[in-house]
């Protein structure tokens, strides 16, 4: 009957589509966003952050690294607190990603010093061996700035004068930079979720040799970007003589250090190889 | 033939062109991408990057190939079914130039950057109102046509086609609303949880109503003409149609699951995903059976070789995904190679599978001649499926691999591999795709060249005939 009547077919179509639209795409703007699953931490972009993310967009960075941390194992373990609606109130256009080509960012904030991302950000290779991240090294251009009134402006985010002229000067790395430090980071999730090490710190390895090549080879793959092969230091301290107890070199490993710009290893590698690391570094400064 | 007499066809030629030229580039592409992922020094910032070239390979192939092609079908299918011509061949002329402009236009600002990053609606505002106003022209055009047909029925692939023209309008409005900053930026108008959740109802439907119900118009309509048995059933046809373009809508947060988009939502996605299976093989039976008795034509016409590969293609499309869709094993996939193993075999099997038998069909249909070579057309065959299935299976087996290292623990509950550990895991499978898309990419270039020929030699003989 309807096939003879494409007027009311197309009305018909119209309508059969609107249903589902309605009921899970309209409607649920009740419910998302809703002030109660406000977070007061949580702070609109500064001019500079911005045009950081904007930045980001304009490279496609979301093509291969997500912003959404799950509340599942795999995800909290290696990433850290999951994602909050209240989160990304700010995110016009939000930037969860479909595909981690690399890890997820949505906790990158306050993980590394600034020093490791412009590193990073130049050369990923040298800080990540056998990443396949292409290298954005011209980012180290002067930052576009004519636009970034304005940019506040539609997005009614707050701003001063001072906020502006933060920005003369800077580059599109300082701006990246600013954008990676700020993601993930308004809710204290670091220090309230900072593992507690309690109990005995005694090294179940001290003095065994046979760790030693497996806490070089850990030392390598984690530590030497920032420490240096050598140990000698570059974006973190030397280590090469570290005159510590090995239960403060776990620590400090273990639940990191963010004032210090050195990320918690202890969900990431566990106890044990952590002290194989631990084992590793003291037998450095015996020799 | 003489019925011929009265079609707009050389519209129908030239979306068909172009639609192979946008094809070819998106595919290339899609080598290039592949093989920077497995060897990152082919990256040469800042433009030929991973992260800008791959919205390009996607628009090219959704919009330039896909879209390209279905409007040269629409406007065949239409008028045939109709039977009378298009009610505009001046709009649709402006149409292909117009499309051209867009493509073009696209490719060039994303390649500069320009990209509002919300996956398959990148396009920045401006070249988003241009898709707009060619979508409008297009759709009166056909709108018209069926209004003012001559067969008083309407054919299922008429109802594809007037609902791919509705449902894309709705989607690529309210996905692409702005606040613009100039003429090369602008912001989402929504935000965090809610763009989100927009994005992937938009994007789940693009899959809906772009690469599903124009396929479909197109299979329903060129199976039976390269057959010449009609199709099984009419009635599971309107059943399956109704049901399909009324469930397709609830299923974009299952791209959110786990996230903090409301779980209702999430679940409604999930169960609507699930029950999208029947629908979806209504139509996979409707070929099957179709094809009662007359499976020999396997054999004997490379046609519905493509034909029944391509809704064979569809068919466990639409078991993987609603699979996908549940959220334990979407907890474990997701993010992972397996999603492009996923999708891969929707657009290189399914979608252009249909689209290059309804163009080996239609061109020498046009042209007033024989395909140039059925040899060089079944060797194309055996390379796309060659390719797509190398593509997939890798993928799916990375996945696979990735997630399960991704889970693994330690007794003391921490985790047993970092990223990096996983990822250094997943080269031999890019190296293997990378293999895929080359295989794939040697046999549209083999179609290409076929149809070309087959187009020359048409042109020569009408040349013949005047003179």
């Amino acid at each position: 009957m309807i096939e003879k009547k494409p007027i009311i077919f197309l009305l018909l179509a119209t309508m059969a589509i609107l249903v589902g639209t309605v009921v899970t795409m309209v409607a649920p703007f009740k419910w998302i966003n809703d002030p109660k699953l406000a977070i007061a931490s949580v702070k609109p972009y500064t001019p500079l952050q911005l045009e950081g993310r904007d930045i980001y967009i304009r490279e496609g960075c979301n093509n291969c690294h997500t912003q959404m941390v799950r509340p599942l194992l795999s995800d909290t373990e290696r990433y850290g607190e999951y994602s909050k609606s209240g989160e990304f109130a700010y995110d016009q256009p939000h930037l969860w990603g479909s595909r981690r080509n690399g890890p997820d960012l949505a906790r990158i904030g306050g993980k590394y010093p600034d020093a490791w991302h412009v590193k990073h950000m130049k050369d990923p290779r040298s800080m990540v061996p056998r990443s396949n991240m292409p290298a954005y090294a011209f980012l180290e251009q002067p930052l576009d700035t004519g636009l970034s009134e304005k940019k506040m402006k539609a997005l009614k985010f707050p701003y001063t004068r001072a906020d502006l002229d933060e920005l003369s000067g800077k580059t599109e790395m300082d701006a990246m930079v600013a954008y990676m430090q700020k993601v993930g980071n308004d809710i204290p999730w670091r220090k309230t979720g900072r593992a507690e090490v309690l109990g005995e710190l005694d090294n179940p390895f001290q003095d065994n040799m046979a760790v030693l090549p497996e806490g070089k080879e850990l030392y390598l793959q984690h530590c030497a970007q920032c420490h240096g092969e050598d140990l000698k230091g570059e974006v973190g301290p030397g280590l090469e003589d570290l005159d510590q107890p090995d239960s403060a070199v776990f620590n400090i490993i273990y639940v990191g250090s963010p004032e210090a710009g050195m990320p918690a290893y202890g969900d990431s590698l566990g106890k044990e190889r952590i002290w194989k690391l631990v084992t590793y570094l003291k037998s450095v400064h015996r020799r | 033939m003489n019925q011929q007499e009265g079609y707009e066809d050389d519209v129908v030629k030239g979306f068909i062109i172009w639609s192979m030229v946008w094809g070819l580039v998106a595919v290339l592409l899609g080598v290039v991408i592949s093989f920077q992922i497995a060897f990152p020094q082919l990256n040469l910032p800042p433009y030929l990057t991973y992260g800008r070239l791959r919205p390009i390979h996607t628009n090219a192939g959704i919009f330039g190939w896909g879209i390209g092609s279905f409007m040269a079908f629409f406007i065949y299918i239409t008028q045939r079914l109709t039977k009378r011509s298009l009610w505009s061949p001046a709009l649709a002329r402006v149409q292909l130039w117009l499309f051209n402009v867009v493509i073009a236009l696209a490719a060039v600002t994303l390649l500069l950057g320009m990209n509002r990053s919300k996956e398959y609606a990148e396009l920045e505002w401006p070249v988003a109102l241009l898709v707009v106003v060619l979508w409008v022209i297009f759709s009166v055009n056909i709108v018209m046509t069926v209004v003012k047909r001559r067969e008083e029925q309407m054919y299922i692939s008429l109802w594809y086609i007037l609902a791919t023209l509705v449902g894309v309008a709705v989607l690529y409005l309210v996905n692409n609303a702005a606040i613009p900053i100039s003429l090369t930026k602008s912001y989402s108008a929504y935000a965090g949880a809610n763009d989100a959740n927009v994005q992937w109802w938009y994007g789940h439907n693009a899959v809906a109503m772009v690469l599903t119900t124009p396929p479909l118009a197109i299979f329903y309509y060129f199976l039976p003409k390269s057959t010449g048995v009609p199709i099984y059933s009419h009635r599971m046809g309107v059943i399956a149609f109704w049901s399909l373009i009324f469930m397709y809508l609830w299923t974009g947060a299952h791209h959110l699951l786990w996230t903090p988009v409301p779980d209702w939502v999430q679940t409604l996605a999930m169960a609507f995903s699930v029950m999208l299976i029947a629908p979806s093989w209504a139509a996979v039976f409707n070929g099957y059976f179709s094809m009662n008795g007359q499976w020999q034509q396997m054999r004997d016409n490379y046609l519905v070789k493509f034909l029944i590969f391509g809704i064979t293609f569809y068919g466990l499309q639409t078991l993987q995904g609603p699979s996908q869709a549940i959220r334990t094993f979407s907890a474990f996939i997701h993010y992972t190679d397996w999603v492009p193993g996923h999708v891969h075999m929707g657009t290189l099997g399914w979608v252009s599978l249909v689209l290059f038998a309804a163009i080996y069909y239609t061109v020498p249909k046009i042209y007033r001649t024989e395909i140039h070579s059925i040899p060089m057309a079944n060797l194309h065959f055996w390379l796309a499926v060659t390719g797509q299935l190398m593509f997939s299976i890798s993928m799916w087996i990375s996945g696979v691999q990735q997630a399960a290292m991704l889970n693994a623990t330690n007794p003391d509950g921490s985790l047993h591999y970092s990223f990096m550990e996983t990822l250094v895991e997943l080269y031999p499978y890019w190296h293997v795709r990378a293999l895929g898309g080359v295989i794939y990419l040697a046999g549209l270039v083999l179609f290409i060249y076929n149809i070309a020929k087959t187009m020359s030699r048409g042109n020569t003989l009408a040349a013949a005939q005047k003179a």
